[in-house]
This record gives structure tokens, C-alpha cells and sequence, in this order.
């Protein structure tokens, strides 16, 4: 849809970096719209992951995971609407931050779901991504739900003690369900924190098992709207002789659009349509206001809250066959964040049959700092976030 | 049988912001197409809309003009369709949270009061436009208009008829001008209004199946289409059929309305919270800041014509009505201190050139400040009324200066009483039969001196002191 479309103008994002002396190399590849969580949905094909060539690199920032997982570049940014950082950086053993929504503005960030959709930092460090989220994050006029806080130098404290961190443990995830491996990972990351001086209460997040299917209303809504410009008359793609108007939408966009896109614009059409719209979408941004509170009433008690960020390691590309459901439920523990809004990041926490998989800090609101204190006394005291692909050596 | 009407008006008021209500992009009319439209304007991907503070403090000051609720808080919405003169594929409005609530305003039709009541007054951006008929088999898109700030004001069903239809709609006009957040022009379709009319039996409590009569943009047009639209729904129910709720089109050539798309067809807008806009909240001191310098509103400029000016109160109604009028006014009076004068002159004279026109004040060649020097030039008795009539009549036509007109065409009275009097007394010594005939009684004479005088001074002649003059001779 997009292939022709140079943007004769940047993103507030990419000046900051740019501004702060780093250099772009490239632009990388990622899931159509940022819809998907394997790369396979990439109009250009999906990047493998350097830890597999037969692996997905996760999805959908795949491409940036991709790149600093092999060494290709030092660090990247990516977007992260339901799990677009943390997800791929878990499957390619990196280090993932997604900010506080409204800490990076969204202007020149191509709108997936805007209320959702957040930039931030990809590198193989949490102290790198701090460095990173330095010169990432600014108050932009031109992004009006960009926050005006003050930004804090994220690399202050980084290095002071976790000693009595309070971690909390959600109840309602099961992790029963969960590969052994998986388990046995979580474990021994828990085990490392005690031994940090963390302390672990278990919390109640009641409403948090309802994340997946609220996000699949309030998303592809999102979606739904954003992706309208996308209609063959101003830019982008076009179709080929269209014999009317309509026509010429429908071409356009059954040709530009992947599979996936058409069925989050489908399912978001639905679920704002007259009729539909108190069932779905006004029911999930209640139900949004209630995960949010739950999130509040856990962070009076605990600093941040641990999970798996994946419920596995990479799998093969095409492993996921047909099933949306099943893609969709790889984002099962990162999108509580972004319904909330609230900072999160994945670190590299052990290997699994030669796979790396990565730990999930959620912090609260604004927060970032002690999440990447807690994240950076791990890193300094274990080596998993050194460990690098066969491809590199 | 008999039947009521009922009418609901929804007017779109293009606010006079500078810039966009979304981006940085000019506002001005009649540019190059495609000329003023920025990043934003254009819709392309990843640019997001920051609202535009100024479109808010000019809806507040309609609101507070209305004795409307100001929402201090209120949100944007999307509405989506696709439309090529719609870049973005939605348009940004205000549908949950408008900022301005419920008002009313006072209209009169015939001399008789009436308060309607309004429902809301929210902001939304304008579409750009789609020209069909430039280029042959294609449609041309200007986007210049896309995303100007537009007030939509929405009306209760509480208008009975035509004639009410249109002096609410020139109500609302008069206050967005005299406001100053409108220029008001028609024409550049700066106002333009979607009616809703339908009819029911007299008496009956449940409204009649409506129709929305789309986009007409004059006084005569909205009188006309609604009056067809009438006709045709009582033709209907009265053959025994039932309305169609639908959108309708109105042409002005063929006067009749005909149909545009059906509530089947019509368009379902998925509206929903727009996500890339934060509430925008007013504060008290904003608010009150607004209230403060609100301008002076016709009716308050009525009162103090009358108080102040000694108007009567039906001249001080009619320059009130005018924002232009009540300009030209205070201009003048700032100048001459003859407030009557100038009065008699908009009410008289200039409303007569108006009527015969069928145009309104800011549409003629006469400003305020030449206005302003044909009184003073009254006044200080440069030229008598009757050379100022004719002065006023070559303003109105070639717009060219008052002092200009007068020395060029030496118009300038003769004030000199013995040049009068040597004059006077020609005309008596040369008309001896008229002078016996008046001083035997026969008083109407008098004007036939008078018409003799101002025929051998070309009309230039103080009329007073012909008038002196010419009774102290005949007497």
C-alpha cells in the first residue's frame, strides 16, 4: 500500500535520535501496519530470526529485533501497540522497552491504534535503552496526547540496589499452561531477583484474563479509522483502471491491504457499527478502565510486576498456520501494558532448546526509572542479554 | 384536513480563524487550488491534529450569546466515510461532548416574538470540495477548504414555517457577525444549512417521518425549498402514502427538492472517540476572560441607541440589525454630533437604495468613513440634503470619494446671502403676475420662488436662507 510513499517529513522521534548525534542506517521490515507477531504478515516477506534462520523473529517490530540480535546495528527503536517491542526482543534476545504512552510522541509514527500505539527503545541492554529513552522521549506540541512531564535522566539510578523491590507476581496468570521450560525459566529469574534483595507479593489484576478480547475491539477499531487515508487518492498505491469511485476503493484496498489488515478492519468496522457499538466497543473501553484500575490498586502495594513475556521461545515460520487465534495469543502478557498505558520491557532470561525467551518487567505509570534499575541489576549480575547468535561469530 | 410543519435547522458557520482547526494550514478563500493544505490537512500517514484554541474561544462567544451551557470540558469524535474530498477518511466532530450545550434565540417574523431553542453547537472540520465539472469523465479534488473550522449549530424542531425558518437563519447570521467569528458571506459559503422539515396532522403530539434537505446556502433558497418541501409532503399523506425519511437534494432551477440517498442507503458513520485528541478543557478564567469582551449585541446596541442617541426606537432597531449599519453609525456620530441626522440618513436613503438593490450594506461601495464625510459635509453645510442626495447616489454607484464628487462637480452650496438676495430679486422683478397672485393669497407660490431660486443656483443654494430670503422680499 505504501511501497511508492516517501514521507517528505520526518517523525518527532527519529529527529530526537538524529539530533542526539545517532545515525539511521535503515529502515527495518515489520508486520503490515504492525499487525502481526511473527513478521509473516510483511508485505516484503518475513525477516528470519539470527538465532534460527527457520525461527520467526517475532512480531511485529521483527525487523529491529532482527537487526541488533545479529550485531547489524548497536540499537533500534521500535512500535509497540500489544507486545511489538517486548515480543520480538523475548524471541531474539534483546533488550525491549515500551514507555509510558505518551512519553515519545506518535507524530510521524504511522497509526496503527493510536491510543495504544507507543515507540521505544530495542538494544541488547536495558542501560542502552535507557540511554536510548533519553533522547527518545519529548513533550511535542504537534502530538497532543504526548505527555507533558518531566523527563527524567533514566540512567540516574540505574545502578542503585534493588534491595527490598517490591515484585509482584499476578495471580491470574497461569503459568500451568505454560511450557515446562518456560516455568523452569520464570523460576530461576525469581530466584535471581530474591537474591538481589527483591521481595515477591503475589497481586490481583481480576479483570486481566479480559485483556486479549478487549484489545481486539479497541485495536482493530482504532485501526479501522486509521487505515481509511489509505484509499487511492492522494498516495500510496492506486489501482489499476478503475471504472468508478467505489471501484476504486474496493481495488485499491483489497489489493494493498494483507490478509491480516483486512481482518482487523473488518473486525473494527464491525464493532463500531450502529447496533454493535455498546456491545463491543463501549463495553471494551470499560472493561479497559477496569484493567487500567486493577493496575492501580496492584501498584500501591508492589514497585513492578513480573511475568514471561512470551509463552514461548521463537517458533518456526508457518508453525502457526491459519489460526489467528493462536498468533493473537502470543501478545497474552503484553497487552495488559498497553491498555493501561503503562511502561514495560522484556530482558533476556534464559534459553530454551538454543531459544532465547525474555522476563516481562511492567512498571507503573511513568515509571521507567525503576524498571530499568531492576532490569540493569539483573543484567550486571547474569550474562543472558550477552549471549549472541551462531550468525554473528 | 389540516397540517402543521415542523422544522429543524442545522447551520454550519465557517469560523474566521486564520489557520485550520487541525493544523497550521490558512483559512483564506479563493486561493489556487490545493494551495493551502499542509501535512495534516492532506491526511497523510502519521500526522496527528492538534486543536486549534482560537475555533474554541470563538464557539464559547456564540454560546455565551445564546445564554447556551459551555461544556468546559468537551471531546472530539470521528465520523467515517469515504469521500475523495475527505483525506483522512473520517471527519473530526464533536458528537458526545459538544462545547457549547443548550441556548435559544429570539427571532421575529411579522412583529411577532418567538424564542427557539438550540439544541448544541459543536466544532467539526470542514471536507475539502470535489469539483465534477472542470475536467471531462474525472473529478477534481481541491482540499483548501478541508479542515476549516465549521460550528455546526443544531436548532429543536420548534419552527413552524418558512418565513420563521428564515429569520432564524438571519438571527444566526446577525450574531455570528456581529460576534465577529463569521464574515457571514453566503456566497463563499460561509454559512450554509441543512433543513429538516416534516408534517403531521394538526394537534397531533408524534412528529411526522422527516426529510433533510442538504447544503443550501441563501435566504430565498432555504424559503423556497422548504415551502416545496411542504407541498410535497402533504400531497403525499394526503393521497394516503407515507414520507420517506431520507436526505433530499435542493435544485434551485427547477425549484423542487428531489431525492438524495434513503435511511437505507445512508451512510453508518461508526462514530467513536477520537483517539489522537485529549479533551480540551476550558478553565474559569478563560471562560470569564470570553465573557468580558464579548462584543456589544444587537439588542444591547438597540438600548443604547435610544438611551444614548435619542433614536426612536424603530430607527435603533434597524441599525442596530446591521453589524455594518451600526458601524457606519458610530463612525459617524464619532464625527457629527447630529445623531438624527445620520439616522434618517441610514434609515431613509440608504435602507430605500438597499431595498431597490436587494443587497445588503457591506455588499454596496459605501464605507463607513464616506458615509461618515457626507454627514459631516450635511452638517457643516457644504451641501444642502437635496445635493447630498444626489452625492449619495454616485457613492453608490462609483464608490468614488464624497469631498472628490463635490469639488468636482462644484456642488458646494452657496452660503453667500447677498448673491442670493440679488438672485431672489431678479426672479421677483421677472415674474411680477406669481408676485401679485401670492401676495393676494395664494400662499402655495411660495415653492414656485423657491423652484426659481435653486433653478439658477443648480440646487446650490442654502434652502434655509432662500427661504429667509424670499419672505423677507415678498412680504
Amino acid at each position: 500500500m505504501l511501497s511508492n510513499f516517501i514521507p517528505p517529513y520526518s517523525a518527532t522521534v527519529i529527529e530526537n535520535l538524529e539530533n542526539a548525534g545517532c545515525i539511521s542506517v535503515g529502515k527495518t521490515n515489520m508486520d503490515e501496519f504492525a499487525m502481526g507477531s511473527s513478521n509473516e504478515t510483511s508485505f516484503y516477506g518475513n525477516v528470519q530470526n539470527p538465532w534460527g534462520l527457520n525461527l520467526v523473529p517475532g512480531g511485529s517490530s521483527g525487523g529491529s529485533a532482527a537487526a541488533v540480535a545479529a550485531g547489524i546495528v548497536p540499537a533500534a527503536s521500535g512500535t509497540d501497540t500489544g507486545g511489538s517491542i517486548r515480543q520480538p526482543a523475548s524471541l531474539c534476545g534483546i533488550t525491549g522497552l515500551k514507555p509510558t504512552y505518551g512519553r515519545i510522541s506518535r507524530w510521524g509514527m504511522i497509526a496503527f491504534a493510536s491510543s495504544l500505539d507507543q515507540a521505544g527503545p530495542m538494544a541488547r541492554t536495558a542501560e542502552d535503552c535507557a540511554l536510548l529513552l533519553n533522547e527518545m522521549c519529548s513533550h511535542d506540541e504537534k502530538d497532543t496526547t504526548s505527555l507533558d512531564e518531566k523527563i527524567p535522566d533514566f540512567t540516574k539510578n540505574i545502578n542503585s540496589s534493588i534491595e527490598g523491590l517490591k515484585i509482584g507476581l499476578v495471580k491470574e496468570f497461569d503459568l500451568s499452561k505454560l511450557d515446562t521450560d518456560v516455568v523452569k525459566v520464570f523460576e530461576e529469574s525469581k530466584k535471581h531477583y530474591e537474591s538481589l534483595g527483591a521481595k515477591f507479593v503475589e497481586i490481583s489484576l481480576p479483570n486481566i484474563s479480559l485483556s486479549v478480547p478487549t484489545y481486539y475491539v479497541v485495536a482493530p477499531a482504532e485501526c479501522s479509522s486509521n487505515l481509511s487515508r489509505f484509499d487511492g487518492v492522494k498516495f500510496g498505491k492506486r489501482c489499476e483502471n478503475p471504472k468508478d469511485l467505489e471501484e476504486l476503493y474496493i481495488k485499491t484496498r483489497s489489493e494493498g491491504f494483507g490478509d491480516e489488515v483486512k481482518r482487523r478492519i473488518l473486525i473494527g468496522s464491525y464493532v463500531l457499527s450502529a447496533g454493535f457499538y455498546d456491545a463491543y466497543y463501549k463495553k471494551a473501553q470499560q472493561v479497559r478502565r477496569l484493567i487500567k484500575n486493577d493496575f492501580d490498586s496492584a501498584f500501591k502495594n508492589v514497585d513492578v510486576i513480573m511475568s514471561p513475556t512470551t509463552r514461548g521461545a521463537a517458533f518456526e515460520a508457518g508453525s502457526k498456520g491459519d489460526d489467528p487465534i493462536q498468533m493473537y495469543l502470543e501478545d497474552l502478557f503484553t497487552i495488559p501494558a498497553n491498555l493501561a498505558g503503562l511502561p514495560a520491557m522484556s530482558i533476556p532470561n534464559g534459553m530454551i532448546e538454543k531459544k532465547p525467551i525474555g522476563l516481562q518487567l511492567i512498571g507503573n505509570f511513568l515509571d521507567e526509572s525503576t524498571l530499568l534499575r531492576a532490569a540493569h541489576n539483573y543484567q550486571i549480575t547474569t550474562d543472558w542479554h550477552l549471549k549472541t547468535p551462531e550468525v554473528m561469530s | 384536513m389540516s397540517w402543521e410543519t415542523v422544522i429543524g435547522l442545522e447551520i454550519h458557520v465557517q469560523l474566521s480563524t486564520s489557520s485550520k482547526l487541525f493544523s497550521g494550514g490558512s483559512t483564506a478563500f479563493g486561493a489556487e487550488p490545493n494551495t493551502h493544505v499542509d501535512l495534516i490537512d492532506l491526511g497523510l500517514p502519521g500526522v496527528l491534529p492538534v486543536a486549534n484554541r482560537g475555533a474554541f474561544h470563538k464557539a464559547i462567544r456564540f454560546g455565551l450569546a445564546t445564554n447556551a451551557v459551555i461544556n468546559q470540558t468537551s471531546t472530539f469524535d470521528r465520523k467515517n466515510y469515504f469521500y475523495p474530498d475527505l483525506p483522512k477518511g473520517y471527519q473530526i466532530t464533536q458528537m458526545t461532548l459538544p462545547i457549547v450545550g443548550k441556548g435559544s434565540i429570539k427571532i421575529e417574523v411579522e412583529g411577532q416574538e418567538k424564542i427557539i431553542n438550540i439544541t448544541r453547537a459543536h466544532l467539526e472540520e470542514d471536507a475539502g470540495k470535489s469539483i465534477h465539472d472542470l475536467f471531462d469523465g474525472e473529478t477534481g479534488v481541491d482540499l483548501n477548504r478541508a479542515g476549516t473550522p465549521l460550528l455546526e449549530i443544531v436548532s429543536e424542531p420548534e419552527i413552524s414555517n418558512a418565513k420563521e425558518a428564515v429569520a432564524y437563519f438571519k438571527a444566526i447570521r446577525q450574531i455570528v457577525t456581529f460576534l465577529d467569528i463569521c464574515d457571514g458571506n453566503m456566497a463563499q459559503g460561509s454559512m450554509r444549512c441543512d433543513v429538516n422539515v416534516s408534517v403531521k396532522k394538526s394537534g397531533e403530539t408524534k412528529l411526522g417521518t422527516r426529510a433533510e434537505i442538504k447544503n443550501i446556502n441563501s435566504f430565498k433558497f432555504i424559503e423556497k425549498a422548504i415551502n416545496y418541501e411542504i407541498d410535497r409532503q402533504i400531497r403525499i399523506l394526503e393521497s394516503g402514502d407515507s414520507v420517506v425519511q431520507e436526505t433530499r437534494l435542493y435544485d434551485s432551477i427547477k425549484n423542487e427538492t428531489r431525492s438524495m440517498r434513503s435511511k437505507e442507503e445512508a451512510n453508518d458513520y461508526r462514530y467513536f472517540p477520537c483517539p489522537d485528541l485529549l479533551p480540551v478543557v476550558i478553565s474559569d478564567d478563560e471562560l470569564k476572560e470570553i465573557r468580558d469582551n464579548l462584543p456589544e449585541l444587537p439588542d444591547e446596541k438597540e438600548k443604547r441607541y435610544v438611551e444614548e442617541s435619542k433614536l426612536d426606537y424603530s430607527e435603533a432597531k434597524i441599525i442596530a440589525s446591521s453589524k455594518t449599519m451600526a458601524n457606519m453609525f458610530e463612525e459617524a456620530c464619532a464625527k457629527t454630533k447630529d445623531s438624527k441626522l445620520i439616522a434618517n440618513w441610514l434609515v431613509g436613503d440608504i435602507s430605500a437604495l438597499l431595498n431597490k438593490d436587494n443587497i445588503d450594506l457591506e455588499e454596496s461601495k459605501l464605507t463607513s468613513n464616506n458615509f461618515a464625510m457626507l454627514i459631516e459635509r450635511i452638517s457643516d453645510k457644504t451641501i444642502s440634503g437635496k445635493i447630498a442626495k444626489s452625492v449619495l447616489e454616485e457613492v453608490w454607484e462609483t464608490g468614488d470619494d464624497v469631498d472628490k464628487i463635490i469639488e468636482s462637480k462644484g456642488l458646494v452650496q452657496i452660503q453667500d446671502e447677498s448673491l442670493l438676495e440679488t438672485i431672489a430679486q431678479n426672479i421677483i422683478d421677472n415674474n411680477p403676475s406669481q408676485v401679485e397672485a401670492y401676495r393676494g393669497g395664494k400662499d402655495k407660490l411660495f415653492g414656485f420662488f423657491v423652484g426659481q431660486v435653486m433653478k439658477e443656483t443648480q440646487g446650490k443654494a442654502n434652502p434655509q436662507s432662500v427661504n429667509e430670503i424670499l419672505k423677507k422680499l415678498l412680504s
